[in-house]
């Protein structure tokens, strides 16, 4: 691991700020135009689950190398109810707000790796990897 | 040795009553603020004091020297230290006195001055944050604008992060200019928005329903390849919504939908002619 950042997420414009802010670490990755895109929407999903779902949370982005290849690791975290059925909040469709029930298992697979850690009342931590190819 | 918190305020107060000529001088040269502005706040600090502490008519007089010194380019930290000032203008006094309940109201004197020239620098940033607010929504319907791209097809190019307040913003002007215009064709083109996620896909799809409840028909222009690619990835499915890579193609589909035919005028052709005299 080389370096990492930590923001808090805390509003609609931090979830904004955590896009921007992984956006430019997939560019010092080395992440093509696609994955870089990719990368950026699965946080900006990821993000939002906490601040909606999680009431609030934090980002920490790093950046971590597997021999020759580079990536970007993501975790989510948040102190939220936390998710009592992963197999079904990971179903497409499958909503307790008011969105399109897309977020979690499209983020899934939109990254290369993907780790959800989660008990009713122990919150929520989501942990996502994307290699540079 | 004990004083008594009360003895030691009124002490303060018979002070600054006292040597109010001397106070303001020292207070001005230091503070480096015209010596009217501070004497209304002097005396309006003596009323407080002798009305229980109340310390509303203060801070409004503290709020208007905070405004007047931002406009003249005094930073916060220079209002604040103009109000400090009060303290060490008052020391002198306090010094000379050199009692008992002098010095135990100094302390409590410099806690509520220190409470004061704090509350100036809240009155700063608060001025500064509503600027900053009135700016976004400015931004806000700046940067939503409905353009009229042909008779009975309006455009709204969207860029930059499209949240819940920034959607209600395009969707009620599309909706609106609509209704204006009686147009029948609308594209909604996203070539300046960042990132698709699952949000800005949604409000794009109420967006587009909207319209269509309005009897116009919506296509949604812009979709880059790296959007189309996230798009399927996420497993957003845009129905039987119309989308177009480029706005060009969006237009072209919205004329031919309204039987307007574009036919590329036909060369001219140009005869030279040399002739040998």
């Amino acid at each position: 691991m080389t370096g990492g950042w930590e923001l808090p997420i805390a509003s609609n414009s931090d979830v904004v700020m955590v896009r921007q802010r992984v956006r430019s670490v997939a560019v010092e990755v080395g992440l093509s135009l696609i994955d870089q895109t990719k990368v950026v929407t699965a946080a900006s999903e990821l993000a939002r689950n906490a601040l909606v779902y999680g009431g609030g949370g934090l980002a920490r982005i790093e950046i971590v190398e597997n021999g020759a290849r580079r990536g970007l690791k993501l975790t989510f975290s948040d102190e939220g109810p936390g998710i009592p059925d992963i197999e079904q909040a990971l179903t497409d469709g499958w909503t307790t707000g008011t969105g399109l029930g897309l977020g979690l298992s499209g983020s899934r697979r939109l990254v290369d790796e993907f780790d959800l850690v989660s008990a009713p009342g122990k919150g929520t931590t989501v942990t996502v990897t994307k290699w540079a190819r | 040795m004990t004083v008594d918190a009360d003895v030691a305020r009124r002490r303060i107060e018979e002070l600054l009553r006292e040597n109010e000529t001397q106070i303001l001088h020292r207070w001005t040269l230091i503070a480096k603020a015209s010596s009217e502005e501070l004497s209304d706040i002097y005396r309006a600090l003596l009323t407080s004091l002798e009305h229980g502490g109340d310390l509303a008519d203060m801070r409004g007089l503290l709020a208007e020297l905070s405004r007047s010194r931002a406009r003249q380019g005094f930073t916060p930290a220079d209002t604040a230290r103009a109000v400090f000032g009060l303290k060490e203008a008052l020391y002198e006094a306090v010094e000379s006195d050199g009692g008992p309940e002098a010095l135990r109201g100094f302390i409590w004197f410099s806690r509520l001055i220190d409470d004061l020239g704090l509350f100036t620098f809240e009155t700063y940033t608060t001025a500064r944050e509503r600027i900053i607010l009135d700016q976004a929504e400015q931004l806000l319907e700046l940067s939503t604008p409905v353009v009229k791209l042909w008779e009975g097809i309006v455009a709204v190019p969207l860029v930059g992060t499209l949240d819940s307040a920034r959607t209600q913003v395009v969707m009620e002007k599309l909706l609106q200019t609509l209704v204006d215009t009686g147009a029948e064709h609308a594209v909604i083109d996203i070539t300046g928005v960042p990132a698709v996620d699952t949000q800005v896909a949604q409000h794009l799809l109420k967006a587009v329903v909207a319209a269509r409840l309005m009897g116009a028909e919506c296509v949604i222009s812009g979709i880059r390849p790296q959007i189309a690619h996230t798009i399927v990835t996420l497993g957003i499915e845009f129905g039987d919504i119309v989308t177009k890579a480029s706005l060009a193609d969006a237009l072209a589909h919205a004329l031919r939908r309204s039987g307007i035919e574009v036919i590329a005028p036909k060369a001219t052709r140009l005869a030279v002619r040399t002739e040998n005299v």
